[in-house]
């Protein structure tokens, strides 16, 4: 096992999907069992090497880069090929391979119009390189190719799969295609956000000589970057960041392109894409500029419940489901980046294991929601009702998803949020008090607020008698593929709710000694 | 190799199991509790799972599962009575946070095992009674899945042994409790009951969850015990915000056990099934509240008095608005919910008044006669199809063992003796009297008055006179009424547990506990004549006029009443004058206006409120996201892409096509250029 | 002779072509004008060639290559004006405008 350990592991987990893409391209069109069971199979091998990296994974110096390599890349700009993974990356790797397989499944016997399986997996291979890339590049030119590598297939997915209907948007004339607007509006905020982080890399390269991270995180905890250099370099880097997560009031792209984005779109968007920003402060922003941190700190942490808030509240608002739950992404992304700004190993720990758990929860609400729209072919709320009754697997899996939403002790979802509550209660020393203790107390009305969406939602969505227009329908319950690519998805909330160790055991440490590090 | 890997496995994830922290004795009896947890949870997942294919459809898993907790709490109860006291804490390791370790931690001590033997019993006999109830229901799988999560959720909050499994049970018991409310979720009222009850409690739960945050960041730990011992050692740091954490607490018990203000949600409650009532009013969900306090019992005795001041007037608010309420009720099981708020009022206030072991008394007697007072509710509701007293009457010679078996409940519930209510709320009218709180106490007695008078009403209403509904009801088949009857036994008996001055079984077992026995209140050694002569006269007094008013044939009745007690000559010299002061001065105007008004600020204040809190942040929310969101920030996003494009479209008018244009516009740059470097160069 | 005189001629040759170009409705004016132009640069470069006596001939040696294009270039946009001519019975540049907005 010499060799995997050597680079070799963590490339195969990054580069199988694409090069099963490329293989996928030579597949003739109308073979589509073929294309399928190709992208089963390299997804299933991407899975595979990232689980036996799971296990191989030494818990006890979890702060350390694994498995990692440094080879020469582009040495005119100083650039490597630098990988490596540590407690905070592995779970995040395991998810995202996790996601892209479940992704696949479900896909078998849903595909969204205009059909073309094999596109359509191609598109989600590349995804699912870019995503796993991310997590594992150590260098910064690295890091932002993969990190802009999802652009591209996710602006395709909602382009070309995505929802036909019409839109009036205010200040325009003319109705436009609700996909073709999300994915417009996808793309360029992303991209707004990546040329300020591109700069702000740019920036640490003139100044640090290098583009490795964990060089880079050395400089920074020697004091290296101070002064308004490191003030803007910090600015940047959030700007490329938080439009990933979203951050209020970055989010206005996410609600739409969720919407808009066909199923599988909408689950790999959720669960994998948008921690790539909230990665990206962990890994990235806090190590490298500690002391900026701490001066931005308190502005994220507003920023953060100011989502918490907003977000719940515009979800009460809604009618279209799947754009509810877009909402609720804004609002437990929120208690991510809150659990991030206490700059505290609690806050930290929680923020990554909020992230896992905002990935399957989130993943698996859009699930349903996609399927829901494809028995219904509607996700007007107002015209959904007794859902359990019609079909009860698939109600009952909602019902439980959204308990796990909305933070239920014993889910998933639960340690996230306290955990950031707690953090904030006491962050990190010097900062302000006054400040997070009442982001604190504003995040825990958020949870009030949120299981109040959530609860509402079921009650419109799941409870009473079925409105009158689906008499006489028949309506098949969660077939097979659904539910291979569910159950999964379900027992992992559990377990992760009943046993958090399984992220802890290798994040905490990491955290801990990345924090160590910085302060 | 890698298969070899895969098999070794993690080595990361296997859980650690920390040393029991704290041994006494019990053995592998306690250090096997965590299975009282396990085995419902377990229970549930498999009817959820299988329970449909079973042949009663997953109500024999359930049943055995309470089953399975009842005896092995009996035998712990057994155990430490008959040993030396058991004090044990068994902890798993599940995470890490920072510094702070998450652990699935079990506490085995008197407290713990006073519930795990209520919560076991009580659900035992509701389970096997909801087998008979829920006969031929629409969902009988989903229902019981539901029960035995209740009932493994309140399990996992009393086993707890740090704040924060205790917060995850607490909020299971909410979301299970949400469950069976909105069991019948077709019509709108019952999921919003539903909803009302997870809210209510989930709004009370963040002063709770604030309460553990600071309570574990200053202890840094979230281990009770931890807690508890720099209580002992008084140490400075939690001193500061003792107050604080005891006062959060506090917020999130009065939701959970149903305190006014947070009373609101449990009558509406009633719409789920009658088993759930039972289980809910009596062993779990309100009792969870008492619990939290009597747990935390000794920082809010050694360092927050003034949280337990808050606990004392919350709780006498509580006992006497809902008391009240209960009068003028027309449905059983609501003269029963009202019943259940009044007497967790009276919990709640003993906590506050400093009597640990009275108020767990009170939860634990009053857990067996409401119990039966429900299920016996739910027998006639079974019976005669309604819930409305005035479709009853005249059950008595239907129903017989109904009929004796809510008597026994009705009598407990009123103070009567030797029943338990009365050895229960005798001492917590003591500990009112001795803690000097005479207004309190005073309030204490009129309330188990009106205690008794009311359940007077619903038993002559409901037993009494002719038949007033429809069809011909009968008693209800044996696996009902053997519940029922087993726990009448218990609400006979159980009282003299705790007789002051003879026995102290309950008061030895409720203090076996790792915290010095002085931080767990003062325990009466005889009996306070006082509080007892005021309590029972104050439920014999109920009782007489609820039957002068409420009995059938009221009029030959009073002729009756006055040959039958010459014993309480004082009393039977103000007989008329009292009933009609009573009738005129007090029953009248407070079974009329004054009942009313309190009903009416029920709905029309607190049900207002919570309604219009809900209803303006919808409308905030349609504002945020309308006004703010789409009209605001989205149009600012809008309008910069249509900006770019307006530009572009002006400025497409340079692009003539005249190629001599072009050229020109080359030279003239190439002119500007050189002229530019002349300027440069000179 | 001084350089100064080549340059003064060259500069005049050029300014022709430019006003030949930028004013000249007919296209085959506008191409000889181009043809100016071109001329006058090769005076440039003979010019500077001879006046720097470059041992490689440089100077002359562009003007070849400039000749040689010239020819091609007026080969090729003959070719074209021709094809214009006859599409369109005209060669008159202000009507060639297809490159417009």
């Amino acid at each position: 096992m010499e060799w995997f350990d050597n680079g070799w592991g963590l490339s195969l987990v990054v580069f199988t999907p694409l090069v099963g893409a490329l293989v996928l391209l030579a597949v003739p069109k109308k073979d589509e069992e073929t294309a399928k069971w190709l992208a089963l199979f390299t997804a299933g091998v991407s899975l595979f090497f990232a689980v036996v990296a799971a296990f191989r994974f030494d818990f006890g110096d979890a702060g350390a880069l694994q498995f990692g390599t440094k080879l020469d890349w582009i040495p005119a700009i100083g650039s490597n090929y630098e990988i490596g993974i540590d407690g905070i990356s592995l779970p995040m790797l395991v998810l995202s391979a996790f996601i892209v397989l479940l992704s696949i499944v479900y896909s078998w016997d849903h595909w969204p119009e205009p059909h073309n399986p094999k596109g359509f997996l191609i598109l989600i291979l590349f995804l699912a390189t870019g995503m796993a890339g991310t997590f594992v590049a150590q260098d910064l030119v690295l890091f932002f190719i993969f990190f802009e590598l999802v652009l591209l297939p996710m602006y395709f997915m909602i382009g070309i799969w995505g929802d036909k209907s019409k839109i009036k948007l205010p200040g325009f004339n003319k109705e436009v295609e609700t996909r073709l607007y999300a994915s417009i509006k996808f793309f360029l905020f992303t991209l707004f956000g990546s040329a300020f982080m591109l700069l702000g890399f740019l920036a640490l390269n003139f100044r640090g000589g290098s583009f490795s991270i964990p060089e880079l995180a050395q400089m920074g905890a020697d004091g290296q970057f101070t002064g308004t250099f490191a003030f803007l370099v910090f600015g940047a880097l959030f700007l490329g960041f938080a439009v990933k997560v979203p951050m209020w009031p970055l989010h206005t792209w996410l609600p739409d392109a969720h919407t808009a984005a066909p199923t599988v779109g909408s689950v790999l968007l959720a669960a994998i894409l948008l921690k790539l920003g909230s990665y990206g402060f962990i890994r990235i922003a806090i190590p490298i500029l500690p002391q900026e941190a701490k001066q931005w700190a308190p502005a994220i942490a507003i920023l953060a419940v100011i989502a918490i808030v907003y977000g719940s509240l515009a979800c009460l608002a809604q009618t279209d489901m799947k754009r509810l739950i877009a909402f609720s992404s804004v609002g437990h992304m929120g208690f991510v980046m809150l659990g991030i700004s206490t700059l505290t190993p609690v806050g930290i720990t929680a923020a990554v294991i909020g992230m896992v758990a905002h990935g399957v929860i989130t993943g698996m609400l859009f699930f349903l929601a996609g399927s829901m729209q494809h028995r219904y072919h509607t996700r007007d709320m107002a015209r959904l009702g007794g859902n359990l009754k019609l079909m009860p697997i698939l109600g009952g899996m909602l019902g439980f998803t959204a308990m796990a939403s909305l933070g239920l002790p014993g889910l998933a979802g639960f340690w996230g949020e306290f955990m950031a509550l707690l953090g904030s209660y006491q962050p990190l020393e010097g900062l302000s008090l006054g400040v997070f203790r009442t982001a604190m107390v504003i995040g825990a009305i958020g949870t009030v607020l949120t299981a109040g969406y959530l609860l509402w939602m079921l009650q419109k969505v799941n409870l009473g008698e079925p409105k009158e227009e689906w008499d006489g329908h028949e309506f098949h319950d969660v077939d097979r593929y659904e539910m291979a690519a569910w159950v999964p998805l379900l027992i992992s909330i559990v377990a992760i709710g009943v046993f958090p160790k399984i992220i802890t055991g290798a994040a905490n440490d990491a955290v801990q000694s990345l924090m160590d590090k910085a302060f | 190799m890698v298969m070899s890997s895969l098999l070794a496995g993690p080595a990361i994830l296997a859980a650690e199991t920390s040393e029991a922290v704290h041994h006494s004795d019990g053995g592998v009896l306690a250090a096997g509790a965590w299975l009282i947890v396990l085995v419902p949870f377990l229970a549930a997942l498999a009817i959820m799972l299988f329970g449909k294919r079973l042949p009663r459809r997953g109500a024999e898993l359930a049943v055995a599962a309470v089953g399975f907790v009842a005896i092995y709490g009996t035998v712990l109860l057994l155990t430490t009575w008959f040993g030396d006291g058991i004090v044990y804490e068994g902890a798993v390791k599940i995470g890490q946070f920072g510094g702070f370790e998450i652990e699935w931690a079990w506490v085995v001590d008197g407290l713990s095992i006073m519930m795990f033997f209520v919560v076991g019993v009580v659900s035992t006999a509701c389970f096997v009674y909801a087998v008979g109830y829920m006969e031929g229901d629409i969902r009988p799988t989903a229902f019981f899945a539901s029960f035995t999560l209740f009932a493994g959720a309140m399990l996992m909050l009393v086993s707890a042994a740090n704040l924060i499994q205790l917060l995850i049970g607490w909020e299971l018991v909410g979301v299970s409790s949400y469950l069976l409310i909105g069991h019948y979720w077709e019509q709108k009222e019952n999921s919003s009951a539903g909803m009302k009850a997870f809210l209510v409690n989930k709004i009370a739960d963040i002063g709770l969850m604030i309460g553990i945050i600071i309570a574990a960041v200053t202890v840094g730990s979230f281990t009770i015990s931890t807690i508890m011992e720099k209580v002992v050692e008084s140490d400075a740091a939690l001193d500061d915000v003792a107050v604080v954490i005891a006062v959060l607490l506090f917020i999130g018990a009065m939701g959970k056990s149903a305190q006014f203000p947070f009373h609101v949600w449990l009558p509406d409650a009633m719409a789920g099934p009658t088993p759930v009532s039972a289980l809910m009013h009596a062993a779990t969900m309100v009792t969870a509240g008492v619990y939290l306090t009597a747990r935390m019992f000794p920082l809010f005795e050694h360092m927050a008095h003034e949280a337990l001041t808050l606990a004392l007037v919350i709780g006498t608010i509580t006992l006497v608005i809902a008391g009240l309420l209960a009068i003028v009720q027309n449905d059983i099981k609501r003269v029963l919910a009202y019943s259940t708020l009044s007497q967790l009022g009276y919990m709640v206030a003993a906590m506050g008044a400093g009597a640990y072991t009275a108020g767990l008394f009170h939860l634990f007697t009053h857990a067996f006669f409401k119990s039966l007072l429900f299920l016996g509710a739910g027998s006639v509701i079974h019976a005669v199809h309604s819930n409305n007293m005035t479709d009853m009457g005249g059950l008595r010679k239907a129903m017989p063992r109904t009929f004796w078996t809510f008597i026994i409940g009705s009598a407990a519930l009123a103070g009567l003796p030797p029943m338990a209510g009365f050895f229960s709320k005798d001492e917590i009218l003591a500990s009112f009297n001795e803690g000097g709180y005479p207004i309190v106490l005073a309030l204490g007695v009129i309330t188990a008055f009106i205690t008794a008078f009311y359940m007077t009403r619903a038993v002559s209403l409901t037993f009494f006179g002719e038949y007033k509904g429809h069809g011909h009801p009968h008693e209800s088949p044996a696996i009902m009424t053997v519940p029922m009857l087993g726990l009448a036994g218990a609400a006979a008996v159980v009282g003299f547990l705790n007789v002051p001055g003879i026995t102290s079984s309950f008061y030895n077992l409720v203090t076996t506990r790792l915290v010095p026995h002085e931080l767990l209140g003062e325990h009466a050694t005889s009996f306070d004549f006082t509080a007892l002569a005021l309590g029972l006269t104050a439920g014999v007094l109920g009782i007489i006029i609820g039957y002068r008013l409420y009995f059938p044939d009221a009029a030959t009745q009073e002729e009756r009443d006055r040959l039958r007690i010459p014993v309480l000559w004082p009393l039977l010299e103000n007989k008329y004058y009292i009933d009609d002061l009573y009738m005129n001065g007090i029953v009248n105007p407070i079974k009329g206006p004054v009942a009313r008004f309190i009903n009416w600020t029920n709905s029309y204040i607190f049900d207002f409120v919570v309604n219009m809190v809900g209803v303006s942040t919808r409308g905030l929310g349609r504002f945020v996201y309308g006004g703010l969101d789409q009209r605001g920030i989205d149009l600012a996003i809008n309008q910069a892409g249509a900006g770019t494009g307006y530009l572009g479209s002006k400025l497409r008018y340079i692009q003539t096509g005249k190629v001599q244009q072009y050229a020109a516009a080359l030279f003239g740059g190439a002119l500007v250029l050189v002229i530019g470097f002349w300027i440069s160069i000179t | 002779m001084t350089i100064a005189q080549f340059l003064v001629v060259s500069a005049a040759l050029f300014s022709i072509g430019i006003y030949g170009v930028l004013i000249r409705r007919n296209a085959v004016l506008v191409l000889l004008s181009v043809e100016l132009m071109l001329a006058a640069v090769n005076i440039n470069f003979v010019a500077f060639g001879s006046y720097f006596a470059d041992s490689t001939a440089g100077g002359q040696v562009f003007a070849l290559f400039i000749i040689t294009v010239a020819a091609a270039e007026v080969g090729i946009g003959l070719a074209i004006v021709l094809l214009i001519f006859r599409n369109r019975a005209s060669a008159n540049i202000d009507e060639l405008d297809a490159l417009k907005w």
